[in-house]
């Protein structure tokens, strides 16, 4: 790469940097570009292609998709709160076949990276959506979604338990294409999210995503009760941005060649060097999207700066930096 | 045609009864701008704990000028974001997404046509009025408000309608009551074909019943809340029959905020109903 990058130093004045090589890989997923959209925060990809080239970027992750259509929850399903939003949604989708036969199609058509997100009930529905994508083209990666309620298990959450946890990978696993990485989304609404990443990581997950949101709530002062229909919603944005530093950089210190997502309020390049230097291989932006629609390419620019501002030459030489060991004093030896 | 990102001066800041009207630079926004668009602005500036844009019907556009095009909103106050907006000053920058959604549909042949706007939701009826006057179409107007100052625009939209009937709730001006007190009225003396409102749920709700109890054809343009305003995000969604007969949870930021009257399950708005398409099933 011959490009060089240009930002503005003090005063003003133009800094000429080198470029970065920002290649990395999540498991056998090899991307030029590390910087990927987040579930549930880009739809798939079309309306976000109207503000910049999607094809640029890492890839697009896909709003998480069921067996069935789903019309999800009634409004309000969303209530902005300081410096995030909590969002609860409901998995709306049009079920997994209309999203092979047109979301899908139209995003190979359009040659962009995809990493497609799935969500069940049961463990067996995560088994037959792996399998409805096996042999299917134009996919770079597998995301699990498991911050989903068990309808056999009373509605505990998958990603709350690292044995249910585990069976979903396995199952997943067990269904889909070899060649096609599974990266497990954890939630933070864990006492030690390393058992989960361990527990994922023994059933077969090549990668893991961190972070889900974590759950919170807002009663409306106006009606006295919960803002949200759903009562309860998913805390995102930059509010939860130190707690999911904090998890990818627990998850690296324990299982240091797991790849990693990371997410969780990614707002900037600078936010997002933050997470590689704790351990992620890659990123994705997703709240401050409905702040700045072009945000998940402004980011990857923004940290390819911060990279070359710092002397890094390669993207990876720069994951999971903050964990080396202590830096060894200079110490100005005359070499015979 | 694509929506733009772009960074508009405020060029212009000035107070209408209880409405701020905001003037700003948006080069490309008039030429891609129809009636009923709308746009959306980040709140606070790069470092905001307020990340979610807020939306406003385009009120007007001018495509040339000193500023390479401009364009107004109305501003009405409804928490710390919209203060934080009606609070900007001349030369500000506001950082601008539009235009957006789906515009009113205008009729092909000449027809008589009423707008009703209830408080600021008058905003896109003028760009609306201009367009339809210019096809040959008649105007006439009824606005409605609870009081006077939460009108907007009353005064200005008179030249572009045959007749304006204003209402207020508590008499402060016009005719006390609502929209609908008098709609009927309108619709039997202008002979109405069509009927565009936009405003308030409660107020649209009426107005598209009024509209199917006369046979007349309406379109309503809804305020849902919108998280991102682009169709990504999955908040803005309310029950809407589609051609097919079936209903769905459609998202008003892309789908609409214009839907036709009848498509809308106004009484179901802030629900699923129980026949949508993926409803949760009875179970679980
Ligand atoms: C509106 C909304 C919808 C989301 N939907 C999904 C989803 O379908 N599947 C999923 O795995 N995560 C979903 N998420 C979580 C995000 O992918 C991400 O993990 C989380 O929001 C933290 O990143 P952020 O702060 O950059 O948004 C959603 C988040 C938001 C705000
Ligand atoms: S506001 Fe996000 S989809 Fe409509």
């Amino acid at each position: 790469m011959s490009r060089a990058l240009i930002t503005s130093g003090p005063a003003g004045s133009a800094v000429h940097l080198p470029a970065v090589d920002m290649s990395t890989s999540i498991g056998d997923f090899e991307t030029p570009m590390p910087v990927f959209t987040a579930s549930g925060c880009a739809a798939a990809g079309k309306e976000l292609d109207q503000f910049f080239d999607i094809t640029h970027i890492g890839g697009i992750v896909t709003k998480s998709v069921m067996m069935n259509a789903r019309s999800g929850r009634a409004t309000p399903r969303m209530a902005e709160t300081p410096s995030g939003m909590l969002n609860s949604i409901g998995l709306q989708g049009p079920g997994i076949d209309a999203f092979i036969d047109h979301d899908l199609a139209w995003l190979r058509q359009r040659g962009a990276r995809t990493v497609v997100s799935i969500a069940g009930g049961s463990v067996e529905e995560y088994g037959k959506l792996a399998a409805k994508l096996r042999n299917v083209d134009g996919i770079s990666a597998i995301e699990v979604n498991i911050s989903c309620p068990n309808v056999e298990d009373r509605g505990q959450v998958f990603a709350c338990d690292p044995n249910s946890a585990a069976q979903v990978i396995q199952a997943v696993k067990r269904n889909s294409d070899t060649k096609v990485p599974i990266i497990a989304k954890l939630s933070p609404d864990v006492t030690n999210i390393v058992t989960i990443a361990q527990a994922v990581e023994r059933a077969g997950a090549d990668a893991v995503a961190v972070i889900n949101t974590t759950l919170g709530m807002v009663i409306d002062l106006e009606t006295m009760r919960p803002a949200l229909a759903g009562i309860t919603g998913g805390l995102s944005g930059p509010a939860i941005r130190p707690m999911a530093v904090r998890c990818v950089w627990q998850i690296h210190q324990a299982l240091p060649n797991l790849p990693i997502l990371g997410m969780g309020g990614i707002r900037n390049g600078e936010d997002a060097l933050q997470f590689i230097l704790a351990g992620a291989s890659a990123v994705s932006v997703g709240t401050v999207t409905f702040h700045d629609p072009s945000a998940p390419m402004r980011v990857q620019d923004e940290l390819e700066v911060a990279l070359a501002l710092r002397g890094f030459t390669t993207l990876r030489e720069a994951i999971g930096y903050a964990h080396r060991g202590p830096d060894v004093p200079e110490i100005a030896e005359e070499q015979e | 045609m694509a929506p733009l990102q772009l960074t508009g001066q405020v060029l212009d800041v000035r107070r209408a009864g209880m409405y701020t009207v905001l003037s700003l630079t948006a080069p490309g926004l008039a030429e891609r701008t129809k009636p009923g668009h709308f746009l959306n602005i980040g709140i606070g500036g790069e470092e905001s704990g307020l990340l979610l844009r807020r939306a406003f019907a385009i009120y007007q556009v001018q495509s040339r000028g000193v500023y390479g095009g401009s364009v107004d909103i109305v501003v009405g106050v409804h928490g710390k974001g919209t203060q934080w907006l009606a609070d900007r000053r001349r030369h500000d920058n506001l950082s601008i997404v539009g235009p957006l959604g789906k515009p009113f549909t205008l009729p092909k042949d000449p027809a008589n046509c009423i707008l009703v706007g209830g408080g600021y939701g008058t905003a896109p009826l003028f760009m609306l009025a201009d367009q339809l006057r210019e096809r040959g179409c008649r105007v006439d107007v009824v606005a409605g408000a609870a009081t006077e100052e939460k009108l907007f625009g009353t005064l200005e939209i008179k030249r572009a309608a045959s007749t304006l009937t204003v209402t207020t709730e508590d008499g402060s001006m016009g005719v006390q009551g609502r929209v609908t007190d008098v709609l009927d009225d309108v619709i039997t003396k202008t002979k109405a074909d069509v009927i565009y409102a936009c405003g308030p749920m409660g107020m649209l709700a009426a107005v598209a019943n009024v509209a199917a109890a006369r046979g007349v054809y309406s379109q309503c343009s809804v305020e849902e809340s919108m998280a991102c305003g682009i169709g990504v995000c999955m908040t803005c969604v309310l029950p809407v029959i589609g051609d097919d007969g079936v209903t769905r949870m459609v998202r008003s930021c892309v789908e609409g905020p214009v839907f036709r009257g009848d498509q809308v399950r106004w009484s179901d708005v802030g629900t699923v109903p129980v026949d949508t398409l993926g409803a949760p099933t009875g179970g679980h």
